[in-house]
């Protein structure tokens, strides 16, 4: 912690970690070492992070935004930034047996000798995780209680953008790309070393007053007798009323990863992950990705090309993925993906794009792609079953064009499409619902037809809608469990009631109950932090695997803290109403939020504002940003091999 | 996962290399199958012109000599690779090392002369306790004969563990170091820690850590590499 003399020298934990390594599971997952990884003299930086992912390695080693900020900050001279995972509870038991704390995996350094500990939250079911991890690393669960040497511990990722249920565990939270927050953030506490250190309170304080993350400890919330939010005010007159997100303007000067973490471990992705582009403009209602992250900011082709040559060459990985929240939109995807598929063609490099547009574009893309092999299967997400009910949610595709994508598939000589839908969405009915089986059945009548193939197939996955923060969303009452379960019930039985078509049509689908803990803790305030601290003194980890999670631990939970939990998920609330989240800024207007969900209501489709004009949702002016699109110059060239 | 053609013209091997590589510090906890997924990146990032196998899903032609197990650290494993073009052994030792994570090094590389199951008879292993376990060591010796039971897919089997060790060696009060016949199967250390502590009940349940230091013929006491 900053103005405070550390130890010039961390010891390793590594001595006494290798004789417990031996008892646990996947030991390989506590090592390190992964290719590309960096090591630092400690003594030789003046600011120091701990990255974590609030999750298993397998999970957490490949993410990407984890990867970027690893990269960035140990690109500064005066920066290091060492990575720890959650550990999985045969490990937790050892490391409480052995008296070993939370460490980081390159050089086994315990957490808590970092300045920061900074946690990405891509999702709110990590929440617990984040408790056994300060918990492990001795550092006090309570921001309040924390003393000058413990690390700040600053949340990002999605879920920062409602940071207030973990307000209570929190010193601090970024809004938004955390590309330049972290090194905005470095160079504060680097100078605030400089300047002959101070208390936590002072490091905190001017923080607060930067305005480049929220202090939740500098904001005071007062309820109303019915419970509601009656306000939230900043303490201090340094402190501004809301925090605006960070977005980083030219993804092209942040080609990042450009040396991907490859581990030992296996893990759920192995591939090169190159994005293409950040932000959604469709509007799909449900979306908060597609809302907190805009304006559209696309990476021209020739850097995207670059960094898939980069990141193959770097890592040795056999396929590279085009990410981004729809990749079929990038505005140059059909020059891309030919030069890809040119320039590896023959090789053993496959190339991938995680895509859900509906529509035969992403035909001729898959197909691209696909040129010199298998054809398994794609994905698409419909997201409603009803016409109706896809306009409530803005995603704008009519059955038609579900079906001639679908058939243009199976005649292409794909064998399996994979349909992705939502339960519990607002205003939702029984039929919306079991429509989706009348369309899958549709989907294999016409690819039969099409293909002349009885051994086509079709899944559809489904799972329950959690209503999310900064969303025309954010108002609507969730759908009960048993609700959602019934509905699904309903669904099981209309795909099986033709046994022809059923036989061909797989059905996935997730039970309503975490949903509705994933809605508590995405809609919650400052109360729900001791449901999470009760759940997890009661043993709750691993809240995102379903062999964890358990929902009686949180309803017993949400009993003894005395918090309705119906209140926060099920209840619609007023236009009116204070919201936890309001004095985070991410950019768009509560008024336009509302006058989108009332459309939502009503029924009425906006279009995609990246060809068409502005709808006004706030972004652009509020971030003094714009969208960014093709067509750049330029053209994807083979690589031409040199041999030494 | 990679899009290979189903019918790529098979390319017979015109030279065969064998590998001997070391699974050193932290890398001792990576599984067989951990170093296979670096080794393939590495065989990729390096463009080793590889022979594949034939058929719908071909898979780079490389066989692996008896593995040392997830926690055990060696000195001394030892593979096999096909490749469509001739390659400097030397060249290629320093490339593929220099591709690997640190702690996976690659010693030497040498055309193959001898088949590596006739070279590889048997292994020399150092194990490291916690404690003083020369008594026990010494009571181990003495047997003729010490069993370890082991459960495989075909049933429980008995193997005699003490009959395969020879060449037990203290050279500090907790560390032993000893040679392990190859066999049907093979003594894995923590059996050979099992049969130790099958005959004296004294020593702790602690971990041991495990470290092969050569495998090769076996001359004179000691093990013998064959490169």
């Amino acid at each position: 912690m900053p103005g405070v003399a550390y130890p010039d020298q961390v010891e390793s934990v590594y001595p006494a970690l290798e004789r417990i390594l031996p008892l646990v599971r996947k030991p390989i997952q506590y090592v390190g070492g992964e290719l590309n990884a960096t090591t630092k003299v400690w003594e030789s930086v003046a600011v120091r992070w701990a990255l974590m992912y609030p999750d298993a390695y397998e999970v957490g080693l490949p993410n990407q935004g984890l990867q970027i900020l690893y990269e960035v900050l140990n690109e500064r001279d005066h920066v290091l930034a060492e990575r720890t995972y959650s550990v999985w509870p045969d490990m937790e038991q050892l490391m409480r047996e052995h008296a070993i704390p939370q460490f980081t995996v390159e050089s086994h350094r315990p957490v808590g000798a970092f300045d920061v500990l900074g946690v990405s939250f891509a999702t709110e079911l990590g929440y617990t995780n984040l408790l056994t991890a300060l918990d492990l690393a001795g550092i006090p669960l309570h921001a309040s209680e924390r003393g000058d040497d413990d690390p700040l511990v600053i949340a990002g990722g999605h879920s920062a953008f409602n940071p207030e249920p973990v307000a209570d565990f929190i010193d601090a939270a970024v809004v938004g790309d955390g590309e330049t927050a972290v090194l905005a953030l470095s160079d504060l506490i680097r100078d605030f070393k400089a300047a002959g250190g101070g208390t936590r309170t002072q490091l905190l304080d001017l923080i607060a007053a930067s305005g480049m993350a929220y202090v939740p400890s500098r904001y005071e919330v007062s309820y109303l007798p019915d419970g509601r939010i009656q306000r939230v005010v900043p303490l201090g007159p340094q402190t501004p009323w809301r925090v605006a997100k960070h977005t980083v303007s030219d993804l092209d000067e942040w080609p990042y990863p450009k040396q991907p973490l490859v581990p030992l471990a296996e893990t759920v992705h192995e591939r090169a992950s190159v994005e293409i582009f950040r932000g959604c403009t469709r509007g799909c209602r449900f979306c908060q990705a597609g809302m907190i992250t805009r304006p559209v900011r696309e990476r021209s082709k020739a850097t995207v090309a670059d960094m898939v040559e980069t990141s193959l060459r770097a890592t040795g990985f056999e396929e590279a993925g085009l990410l981004s929240l729809s990749s079929a939109d990038h505005s140059e995807i059909a020059d891309l993906t030919r030069g890809l598929a040119d320039r590896y063609e023959g090789t053993n490099t496959g190339l991938s794009l995680p895509s859900t547009r509906v529509d035969a574009f992403n035909i001729d893309l898959a197909n691209e792609l696909s040129r010199n092999g298998r054809r398994s299967g794609l994905t698409f997400a419909p997201e409603g079953g009803s016409e109706r009910i896809r306009k409530v949610i803005n995603k704008m595709v009519s059955e038609e064009d579900l079906i001639r994508t679908v058939s243009a598939a199976y005649a292409a000589g794909w064998r399996q499409v994979k349909l992705y839908f939502m339960c519990g969405l607002p205003t939702e009915t029984d039929d919306d619902v079991l429509q989706i089986a009348r369309m899958a059945k549709e989907v294999i009548r016409t690819g039969r037809e099409v293909s002349g193939r009885r051994d086509i197939r079709c899944t559809v996955s489904i799972g329950g809608f959690v209503p999310k923060p900064h969303t025309p969303f954010q108002w609507a009452g969730q759908l009960g469990w048993e609700a959602t379960d019934a509905r699904l019930g309903l669904l099981r039985n209309e795909i099986r009631s033709d046994r022809d078509l059923g036989k061909a049509i797989g059905f996935r689908y997730h039970d309503g109950r975490p949903g509705i803990v994933e809605g508590l803790l995405a809609r919650g305030d400052r109360r729900v932090g001791a449901v999470i601290e009760q759940v997890w003194r009661d043993g709750g980890r691993f809240d995102g695997w379903s062999e964890y999670f358990s929902f009686d631990r949180w309803m017993a939970a949400c009993e003894v803290v005395g918090l309705d939990i119906d209140w926060y998920t099920t209840r619609e609330r007023d236009r009116s109403e204070v919201l936890p989240w309001d004095h985070l800024d991410s950019g768009l207007d509560k008024e336009w939020l509302w006058q989108d969900w009332q459309d939502a209501l009503d029924e009425v489709e906006v279009e995609d504002c990246r060809w068409s004009p502005c709808f006004d949702c706030g972004v652009c002016d509020q971030m003094g940003t714009q969208i960014q699109v093709g067509p750049t110059d330029g053209v994807i060239l083979p690589i031409v091999e040199v041999r030494s | 996962m990679a899009r290979r053609t189903p019918d790529r013209e098979y390319i017979p091997p015109v030279q065969t290399l064998q590998i001997r590589y070391a699974k050193r510090g932290r890398m001792r906890f990576a599984s067989h199958r951990d170093f296979q997924r670096a080794w393939e990146r590495a065989l990729r990032r390096v463009a080793v012109p590889m022979a594949y196998s034939a058929g719908f899903s071909p898979h780079p032609k490389v066989s692996y000599a008896g593995a040392a197990p997830t926690g055990a650290a060696s000195e001394a494993e030892f593979l096999e690779i096909g490749v469509i073009q001739a390659v400097d052994p030397e060249q290629l030792r320093a490339s593929l090392d220099d591709a690997l994570p640190e702690g996976l090094d690659i010693v030497s590389v040498v055309e193959a002369s001898v088949p590596l199951t006739e070279t590889l008879r048997f292994s020399k292993w150092r194990l490291e306790w916690p404690s003083d376990v020369s008594d026990a060591v010494s009571a181990f010796e003495s047997c003729a004969s010490v069993g370890v039971e082991r459960v495989t897919k075909a049933g429980r089997r008995t193997i005699d563990v003490r009959a395969l060790c020879s060449d037990l060696r203290m050279t500090s009060p907790t560390t032993l170091e000893l040679t392990v016949q190859h066999a049907e199967p093979t003594p894995r250390p923590a059996e050979v820690v099992a049969a130790i502590r099958q005959v004296a009940a004294d020593v702790p349940p602690d971990t041991v850590l495990a470290t092969r230091l050569a495998q090769g013929l076996s001359e004179d006491g000691e093990v013998r590499p064959p490169f």
